[in-house]
């Protein structure tokens, strides 16, 4: 349900109807922004907005998103050391 | 005599004056058929070798719109019959060329047309060699649609077919997948999207030339047209008795069609392509395909994807990065754009 | 930062399946004896599938496929005055695509499109706006189809006609929320679920405590999930790890899209042009109450079922296929392979019961992505 993609405000096309250009991977459509404007329109160029049906839902907390990629490369490198260790022990095993 | 007209009428339709000066001005200048007879008339010698068989297909033509970044009808229309005769290992000799026409459509579109029908035939080596119009009344068709016949010879020995397929034999495609279909989408505007994306409308006769030069065992090949990379392979697994696993992360496919299918919910698998072929290979004769292929501007961008395996018959699958596996079936109709 | 691909890493997956299994371990998940867990959203559904996340997970975990497919759930009724409306005179009657192959009882709107209604596929109620200022002397009605996250963009769309007096612009409204079907599976006494992902885009919108009640109420964990593998598989391990320390909490991984209180304008604009109505009919679960919306009487000028004269009217429950198990699949009582009509009278070419009809339905996904041929084998 609810198909939602990641894209970045490029340009401000009609401010009266809230409208803006929005790319997502070079392609580039006009969306609404009524959603995500709580200040000046102009502040929204350059922002990650989440796009659904032709309207930005939600700005992207790029904060949170790092926040959570940090927690999950840690999550990576804790396993990669756990399994490098395995690796030695059954290495171990093997050898007797 | 030179055509006057701005626009195509039922006149030019009539058998009279007008149509002739149509076919002529318009259609045989550029063409240049040897004759103006009701028929083309081949040297037969060109197939007369023993053990050369005749190859021998058509195809019709209708996109919206007619013309499109990367092509028009008329490029299709000749690339798509060369593609065919090609990928079955033929070389192709001569197209057939009929039009319907709707009437009120622009003369200078008809023109832009031949013109590179023309071109691609010169750069494929066929002769058009025959054909036809008809206009209809407005509503009667959608501006133009091009129905394209051709003949090639398959030289002796020579024998692609996808039952030929074998488990470890490896896919190939030759480039990137889904241009075609993400341009026609772009171009038709009805999304409102834009991107700088190009039809893939290319002929493949001289790539498979020089696939089969280097690469003589390969097995079969067949262009991924409508239904995209996707349909074919189903094909070809159901006609050769193999499964066929392909690699997510080895599928060639442009950033700004990933994109046009992420905000469309379309899998770009099953998007069509006009000069993109799949070919299967033994693994021993693969890096040669490879490198045959990456020397002809329409394989450039050529790797492989994936291979056959045993397993169930028909069965394609697609593996993930991390490990996962989906099946990659048939679609029922055509891919509709989707909000969840 | 594109905020996608980063989501998509093997490495870290590698990490979150053997947490997974890892605590699955602990708390005594097996295959016979297996943790169930519900995905509430349709979207979900398709990135499990999409990834073959269901057959990475360990044994002991068991996906669930909710109801959150507003296309699976579309009574075949509504589809039906669908075409009634597509089909008078000087309408231009616009869909997301979605909705185009979708069965009533006298076909679809694709077929009511070959039959000669002006139906046109947009991406969005904006491009329908469009069509409406460019074809001042036709009507355009736009389809508004979907839960909470699409919800706001057709009451912005309906606002926006209200601004500019563009009076040949409807909404024939079809919107449904997600928490009433949730609390009607929990009240199922045959309930089996032990746990739920929530739906992130939904969230996003109306925030993360309309589902309070699932922790609160029922004692389930929930844990409100993004759309990459990795949000998928962090999710699992955050629902595990509430079950494995006897918690029932509503918890947010997706938190970068997601704020605790949603979004406030669509929130006021939903508000604003829409109003619940006392019951609506889901596809394979019968009526449920104020499950629907419909546009406030100050705004009936842009709605389709006053202007056509075509109201949600509730007919008796539809009939379904004899046999036909979509209601038990969406309680997660029974496996779509389990339904006597899976792969035979019903299949995505020709769909019998709810789940088969769109991608995102339970057993349109199982079909496509590898049940309908595993089961045959």
């Amino acid at each position: 349900m609810c198909l939602g993609i990641p894209g970045q405000i490029v340009a401000l096309t009609d401010p009266e109807r809230m409208l803006a250009l929005a790319e997502i991977s070079g392609v580039r459509r006009e969306v609404n922004v009524a959603p995500v404007a709580s200040g000046p329109l102009e502040d929204l160029v350059g922002k990650w907005i989440l796009i659904h049906v032709g309207f930005a839902m939600a700005l992207i907390d790029e904060d949170e998103a790092a926040a959570t990629l940090q927690a999950l490369r840690e999550l990576g490198e804790a396993q990669a050391e756990l399994d490098a260790m395995a690796a030695g022990d059954a290495a171990l095993e093997g050898g007797q | 005599m030179a055509l006057k007209d701005e626009r195509v009428t039922l006149a030019h339709g009539g058998g009279g004056r007008a149509m002739r000066d149509l076919i002529e001005d318009v259609f045989t200048s550029v063409f240049r058929p040897d004759g103006m007879e009701d028929q083309a008339r081949l040297q037969a010698a060109a197939l007369a070798e023993p053990g050369a068989r005749l190859a021998f297909t058509t195809d019709s033509f209708v996109v919206d719109p007619v013309e499109f970044p990367g092509g028009d009808i008329g490029t299709l229309a000749v690339c798509g019959t060369v593609n065919d005769l090609a990928v079955g290992g033929a070389k192709p000799l001569w197209i057939s060329a009929a039009f319907i026409i709707e009437e009120g459509v622009e003369v200078a579109l008809l023109r832009r047309i031949v013109a590179s029908m023309a071109a691609e035939a010169d750069k494929a080596g066929v002769k058009i060699v025959t054909g036809d119009t008809k206009v209809v009344e407005r509503g009667g068709a959608d501006g133009v649609f091009v129905t394209t016949s051709g003949v090639g010879v398959i030289p002796p020995g020579r024998d692609l077919r996808a039952m030929n397929i074998r488990p470890g034999d490896v896919a190939i495609v030759n480039g990137v997948l889904g241009d075609h279909g993400a341009a026609i989408l772009a171009a038709r505007g009805e999304m409102a999207l834009s991107a700088e994306i190009a039809s893939d409308c290319q002929g493949l006769g001289h790539l498979m030339e020089a696939v089969l030069v280097t690469a003589p065992g390969a097995r079969a090949a067949r262009d991924a047209t409508r239904g995209g990379v996707a349909a074919v392979l189903n094909e070809m697994a159901e006609a050769a008795g193999v499964a066929i696993e392909i690699e997510e992360d080895a599928l060639p496919i442009r950033a700004e069609v990933r994109g046009m299918c992420e905000i469309l919910g379309l899998d770009p698998l099953y998007l069509a392509n006009e000069g993109t072929l799949v070919l299967f290979v033994p693994e021993a004769q693969a890096e040669a395909a490879l490198q045959a292929m990456r020397g002809t501007e329409a394989g450039r961008g050529a790797v492989a994807i994936g291979r056959a395996v045993a397993g169930a018959p028909g069965r394609v699958s697609l593996r993930s990065a991390f490990g996962g596996s989906r099946i990659v079936d048939m679609l029922v109709g055509e891919q509709l754009p989707r909000i969840c | 930062m594109r905020f996608a691909e980063e989501f998509r890493d093997p490495k870290a997956a590698r990490a979150l399946l053997a947490q997974i299994a890892g605590v699955a371990d602990e708390i005594g998940a097996t295959r016979e004896a297996p943790v169930r867990i519900m995905e509430i959203c349709g979207g979900h559904t398709h990135a499990i599938f999409r990834y073959g996340l269901d057959k990475l997970v360990h044994e002991g975990i068991e996906f669930i496929h909710g109801p959150g497919c507003p296309v699976c759930v579309l009574p075949m009724k509504r589809v039906d005055e669908c075409i009634e409306i597509a089909e008078k005179d000087g309408v231009i009657f616009t869909t997301f695509g979605d909705a185009m192959r979708v069965p009533g009882t006298r076909g679809s709107l694709m077929q009511a499109k070959a039959a000669g209604a002006d139906i046109r596929m947009v991406y969005s109620p904006l491009d329908a706006l469009e069509l409406a200022r460019r074809n001042p002397d036709r009507e355009v009605v736009f389809f508004g189809l979907g839960f909470e996250t699409t919800t706001p963009s057709t009451a912005l769309s309906i606002q926006a006609a209200a601004r500019e007096g563009l009076a040949n612009f409807s909404v024939f409204c079809t919107h449904i929320t997600v928490p009433p079907p949730i609390r009607a599976l929990l009240d199922d006494p045959h309930m089996v679920l032990d746990g739920f992902v929530g739906p992130g885009h939904v969230s996003m919108v109306i925030g993360t405590h309309p589902f309070d009640f699932i922790a609160d109420d029922y004692g389930k964990p929930v844990v409100v999930a993004g759309f990459e593998p990795l949000d998928l598989l962090q999710s699992v391990l955050m629902v595990l790890r509430q079950i494995g320390e006897g918690r029932a909490e509503v918890e947010n991984q997706y938190a970068r899209v997601v704020p605790e209180h949603g979004n406030p304008v669509s929130l006021a604009a939903i508000t604003d042009v829409y109003e619940t109505r006392p019951s609506f009919e889901w596809r394979g679960l019968g009526e449920i109450e104020e499950s629907g919306l419909r546009i406030r009487d100050r705004y009936r000028a842009f709605d389709a079922e006053a202007k056509f004269g075509i109201g949600y009217g509730a007919v008796a429950a539809e009939e379904l296929a004899e046999g036909c198990a979509c209601g038990a699949v969406m309680a997660g009582r029974a496996k779509p392979v389990e339904c006597p009509h899976f792969g035979r009278g019903c299949t995505p070419d020709d769909p019998l019961g709810a789940l088969m009809v769109s991608s995102e339905g339970a057993c349109a996904a199982y079909y496509r992505y590898g049940g309908a041929r595993a089961a045959a084998e």
